[in-house]
């Protein structure tokens, strides 16, 4: 019996919603960067209305409440559409659980405003950002025809496993992003950012290098290892730009435009840095099979009289 | 050990390692609690007979920074009080080499002696979408009041670590309000989160030996009790210099404090 064909519209939906969102963390970074994180003091209100003037530091900062607000509506209407005709449980509840990230995202902004900016908040809800736009890419991912029609077509021999790698430059990009919202939020310094970068670089080359080498037959890994590459360099060069905006910025009365445009930059590569390797961790699961799972497979097929305990 | 894994053993040490992180930025003070430190039961009032003063100047060796123009054409109706785009304030020179804007205090143990209450507010204007005048000092039972002769909506937004932090708004029209901040600080900076580049500095102390130097440049502190004091001078760009000063029954030292340009 063939699979049913994907619901190509709630994929449509579901890819509009990331798009959204990441226009939403361009929005968010713009914020911290105009230094306008309190430039409304009230919330849910803005200056007590929902339509507030757009004017100076309100207009990035209510400005990044609308964005919010439609983003959480999409939010709200891509959960009750999967819940409506997704067929599979899990993918039902993670849109569920992107529509209660973002409730709490919208939560922890509003706890920013109300204790003027504490940097752990702060750092919480740019982690939280990421972890909603994740969360998005990947139910786009899920609700693709690519992922409904791929099948593993590569095994995995090498250690460590590709599953394991991917996974850990997942984590480790994650806890640089944090680093980096600490940095921006005041609440760490740019050393620990500086090391993060490092490992991140290590394990990133380290992935590419064991796509490259063990995959070469099959051309979606072999394109992402490339894009791997292409990706952390360019993080790594807008890192180095955004500092050096930053010291020409300090003497400036006020957030200059090449600071904030090279740090918005390189905050929302960052998510892109990011969400990339989820999806490719999550291809890499959809595509390779780990050596062990691949010589029972071929035992079974080859075998298939044969009884599970042979006697002696 | 494969190789594979060791790897990865490394990457994860680096970055627990990056965690632990070099060094807060900013040293952030736990909540402050509220109200000023309490009064000393047996202190008493400065003695007329023996009080001295201590005088001088804040002097700027070399040439003071090129001060930049502020932008504030995102916001026309601040843009539309200047016919020119008006300049940074946060180093201005006085008369004859000398530095505004500079806070001159005394540190010392002031804890047996008592000063009368200062009820009279100090102002601070919102004007032309900048704060007038850009530093000013107070005690700590002294109101810090502040007005919006704007037609523009500011909000102010102290950065305190040791007293309560707040942000309030004044539309245009609003009455002016006040504001006390209950333990010493120097200096609490005041920002506008809708227009970046206004910035202030509120000095704030528990005894009325300080000054903030005006257009001569000159500091002028009376009524201080004989005893040797550390004279802070503190300035938002140049940061802080000190000297020791003793003085003795109805004394009067003069001094002078030194910033050398380019030395921030």
């Amino acid at each position: 019996m063939s699979a049913p064909l994907p619901n190509r519209n709630v994929h449509r939906f579901a890819v509009f919603t990331a798009a959204c969102t990441f226009l939403l963390l361009i929005a968010g970074a713009l914020v911290t960067s105009n230094d306008a994180g309190l430039a409304v003091p009230d919330w849910p209100l803005s200056y007590g209305s929902l339509t507030p003037p757009m004017v100076g530091g309100i207009f990035y900062e209510h400005g990044h409440r609308m964005v919010a607000t439609f983003v959480g509506l999409l939010s709200i209407g891509l959960a009750i559409w999967l819940w409506r005709v997704e067929r599979r449980p899990w993918l039902r509840w993670l849109g569920l659980s992107a529509l209660g990230v973002v409730i709490g995202q919208g939560i922890l902004g509003g706890m920013t405003v109300l204790f003027f900016l504490p940097p752990a908040v702060s750092s919480a809800h740019a982690a939280l950002a990421q972890i909603f736009f994740c969360t998005v890419v990947s139910i786009a991912l899920f609700t693709s025809s690519w992922w409904e029609r791929t099948r593993p077509s590569a095994t995995d021999f090498g250690s460590p496993r590709i599953h394991s790698l991917a996974a850990a430059v997942v984590a480790a990009t994650f806890v640089q992003l944090i680093l980096g919202a600490a940095f921006r939020h005041k609440g760490f310094g740019i050393i620990p950012h500086l090391a993060g970068a490092a490992v991140v670089t290590v394990l990133v080359f380290a992935l590419a290098r064991a796509l490259r080498r063990r995959f070469a037959g099959v051309p979606i890994l072999q394109s992402a290892s490339r894009m791997l590459h292409v990706l952390i360099g360019t993080q790594l060069l807008l890192g180095g730009a955004a500092w050096w905006s930053r010291v020409y910025a300090a003497p400036f009365p006020q957030p200059i435009p090449v600071m904030v445009s090279l740090t918005v930059i390189h905050t929302v590569m960052g998510a892109l840095v990011l969400a990339s390797t989820v999806l490719l961790t999550l291809a890499c699961h959809r595509i390779v099979l780990r050596s062990g799972a691949h010589e029972q497979a071929v035992e079974r097929s080859s075998q298939p009289s044969r009884p599970r305990h042979a006697s002696l | 050990m494969k190789s594979g894994n060791t790897l990865l053993l490394v990457a994860g040490a680096l970055l627990v390692l990056g965690l632990l992180g070099c060094g807060r930025r900013e040293e952030i003070s736990e909540a402050p609690s509220e109200g000023p430190p309490p009064a000393n039961p047996a202190a008493k009032p400065v003695d007329p007979a023996t009080a001295g003063a201590i005088s001088g100047f804040v002097k700027l060796e070399g040439t003071p920074p090129r001060m930049r123009s502020i932008n504030m054409a995102a916001v026309p109706s601040c843009a539309k009080i200047h016919s020119t785009p008006p300049m940074t304030e946060d180093v201005v020179p006085g008369d004859n080499g000398t530095l505004q804007n500079v806070v001159v205090y005394l540190q010392g143990d002031f804890s047996q002696y008592s000063f009368p209450a200062v009820t009279t507010p100090v102002t601070i204007d919102q004007k032309g979408c900048l704060y007038v005048p850009r530093v000013v000092a107070l005690t700590t039972g002294t109101p810090l009041r502040i007005h919006n002769s704007d037609s523009a909506t500011h909000n102010t937004h102290p950065l305190t670590r040791n007293n309560s932090e707040w942000n309030e708004t004044q539309a245009v029209g609003s009455p002016p309000m006040e504001r006390l901040f209950a333990r010493p600080e120097v200096a609490i900076t005041l920002k506008c989160n809708l227009h970046p580049w206004m910035t202030a500095h509120v000095a704030v102390f528990s005894h009325p030996y300080f000054q903030v130097t005006g257009q001569h440049g000159s500091f002028d502190l009376k009524h201080v009790p004989p005893g040797t004091y550390t004279v802070t001078a503190w300035h938002e760009r140049y940061g802080t210099r000190e000297q020791t000063v003793t003085l003795g029954p109805k004394g009067e030292e003069k001094i002078s404090i030194t910033y050398k340009a380019g030395s921030e």
